[in-house]
């Protein structure tokens, strides 16, 4: 700023009536709509270049997936790949889901009952993102030849956690249950993910 | 000198670091209270602008590389992917795309500029070298952002112009396989050219850099051409041209605004559309626009080598510039027979271009011969002799004292000047 900015002090002003004070206001009224104009403006002009790092319309329009779950036989799981996620489909058999629902909530660090992880009445398949909820590894357990941990479900070789039947978390450093992705049964034995 | 910097500020956070790194120092002296001339016309508008175009190009195209992909398969798919899927992709595009032209458009002016009121001239004979060094890298970082988006004119750009270089005697064809690598433009020229077109224009800011360093030691030539004879003379950049060069800046973002969302094609070629084709020359094919009056001199030479030493020679001449202007008068404003040869020679700039842009038959050759004749003629013959023969007006004494009568009326009285400088 130079000397001009601060010369009402000194000597008679041609402003407003009563002496320099509205004339500072004033001026610093104009500054700050200056500045906030022109901040507006930068935002405005970054927007899109941030935007532009979203996902754009085409990977967008890849946001659902479908799956036949047929050739899937009970006791197997197998991976589908949505959003460049893999999602663990399991055919549970009729045992897996009586000792999945019997566990009692109070065990559970992360505590969920199994019939909200499934669809009414299509109790024997679970369908969940295949993440670990600790730091992104894609846990063990879909193979038959698998370590699935002490709890029958998936395990994870990065840190140890292990999940159970229903994809909660039993064991280890994961703080969460494997997440169930918004999914849809379009006939009984065909589902769209996403 | 090692030793802590004395700093003046009082915000105890830029105090502590001022003292340590003098960076808030530095820009209060050379943008708060840079002593600038007092009598800047809109022309001393275009550095800025030319800064602050810099600025868009390059924070487009980086997000732009973020979403192109360098391969002959890929390219032009993967522009047409920005345009249509990414958010905001068309817009990165067509302002990186029309922020080319713009960029060109101001240096132009801003070299008319320098050469209407001498600006080259002594002491700034390397600021304007500088300054010749930017427009080369420029124009190289241009033809390569051009042949990015893979299409016919891209690739026959690319060929026509490392082709060039095929002119050379003895070791051309060499230079060209070794630009090419490989026997035509490929996927290899096509990944060279992207990664130099990201480095460049970190070079361009590095020589801008230099650019404005040596033109603080000199300090900024004004429209009277004289040296700043007192304070009386200057004002405080800050707020007096940070402001004028913002009043400049509206401006700049209104022309801009109209190319981009009401014509954002309108500068390319339709055939950059098609998807390059090495097999099938396009019928007309010719550099974008910014080149013409360049490609222009290069096919008014009816010889190979020839075309190529001219072209080049148009901008190496722009070097020694200081050196052929032998007139110890900068501004045109006091140089009666210049003035009208420098409205003449940028005529013969805007002809050169349309000339370039006509297929190559009929009178445009006649046209783009004289042309390329009489811009060398400027360089070359008409400014040595000029600067001895001419009888220039009587320089006024300082900024603050201009001389009002063009015949040399002598002093005038007391408030006659003082008036119109007001309006400055």
């Amino acid at each position: 700023m130079s000397a001009v900015a601060h010369a009402p002090q000194d000597g008679p002003h041609h402003g407003p009536q009563d002496g320099h004070a509205p004339d500072q206001s004033k001026r610093d009224f104009l500054k700050l709509v200056a500045a906030s104009s022109a901040a507006i403006g930068v935002g405005a002009l970054a927007w899109p270049l941030v935007d532009s790092m979203n996902p754009s319309s085409d990977v967008l329009a890849l946001s659902s997936v479908e799956f036949d779950l047929a050739p899937v036989p009970v006791g197997q799981a197998v991976t589908v790949v949505w959003r460049g996620k893999p999602i663990f489909v399991r055919h549970r058999s009729a045992e897996e889901i009586k000792t999945a629902e019997g566990v009692k909530l109070a065990d559970l660090s992360d505590p969920a009952s199994d019939d909200s992880r499934v669809k009414a009445g299509e109790a024997q398949w679970l369908v969940v993102v295949g993440i670990c909820t600790h730091l992104g590894c894609v846990p063990l357990g879909n193979k038959p030849t698998d370590n699935r941990g002490d709890f029958g479900g998936w395990f994870c070789p990065c840190h140890g956690s292990q999940y159970d039947v229903s994809g909660r978390v039993r064991h280890g450093p994961a703080p969460a249950n494997l997440p169930v992705p918004p999914y849809a049964f379009m006939s009984p034995s065909r589902i769209k993910i996403g | 000198m090692a030793g802590l910097h004395k700093s003046e500020f009082s915000n105890p956070v830029i105090n502590w670091v001022d003292t340590r790194l003098p960076i808030f120092t530095m820009m209060q002296k050379e943008y708060g209270v840079f002593p600038t001339p007092k009598n800047f016309n809109y022309f001393w508008n275009f550095g800025a602008l030319a800064m602050i175009n810099l600025v868009v190009m390059i924070a487009t195209g980086i997000f732009l590389a973020m979403n192109y992909t360098a391969n002959v398969a890929m390219a032009f798919d993967s522009v047409e992917r920005i345009t249509r899927d990414v958010n905001y992709g068309w817009l990165l595009r067509n302002v990186h795309a029309n922020g080319a032209s713009m960029f060109f458009i101001i240096v132009y002016i801003h070299m008319f500029r320098g050469m209407y009121y001498g600006s080259y001239k002594k002491p700034r004979e390397l600021l304007w070298m500088i300054g010749v060094v930017i427009l080369l890298l420029m124009m190289a970082t241009a033809f390569m952002g051009y042949v990015l988006p893979w299409g016919q004119m891209s690739y026959w750009g690319a060929t026509v112009i490392t082709n060039l270089f095929s002119a050379i005697p003895v070791v051309g064809e060499s230079i060209v396989i070794l630009l090419w690598g490989g026997f035509s433009v490929d996927n290899a020229t096509l990944n060279r050219f992207f990664s130099l077109h990201y480095l460049m224009p970190f070079l361009i800011t590095g020589v801008v850099f230099l650019h404005v360093a040596a033109l603080h030691i000199t300090g900024s030539n004004n429209p009277l051409g004289i040296d700043v004879k007192s304070e009386k003379d200057t004002l405080p950049f800050h707020p007096y041209y940070t402001i004028k060069d913002a009043v400049g800046m509206c401006v700049y973002l209104l022309v801009f605004a109209v190319l981009v969302f009401f014509a954002p094609d309108y500068l390319g070629h339709a055939d950059n559309y098609i998807p390059a084709n090495p097999l099938v020359t396009p019928a007309h094919i010719v550099p974008e626009w910014y080149f013409l009056p360049f490609y222009a001199i290069l096919r008014s030479v009816p010889s190979k080598l020839g075309g190529v030493i001219l072209m080049f020679g148009s901008i190496a001449i722009l070097f020694v510039l200081p050196w052929l202007d032998t007139s110890p008068v900068r501004s045109a404003k006091f140089r009666p027979i210049y003035r009208q040869l420098m409205y003449v020679f940028v005529i013969v700039c805007v002809v050169l271009g349309m000339a370039g842009g006509k297929p190559a038959e009929g009178i445009w050759v006649v046209i783009g011969r004289v042309c390329t004749a009489y811009y060398f003629l400027h360089f070359l013959v008409i400014l040595p002799i000029l600067g001895k023969l001419e009888r220039p007006l009587p320089l006024p004494e300082s900024i603050s004292n201009p001389v009002l009568t063009r015949m040399g009326g002598g002093p005038l009285p007391g408030g006659a000047y003082a008036k119109p400088m007001e309006k400055q």
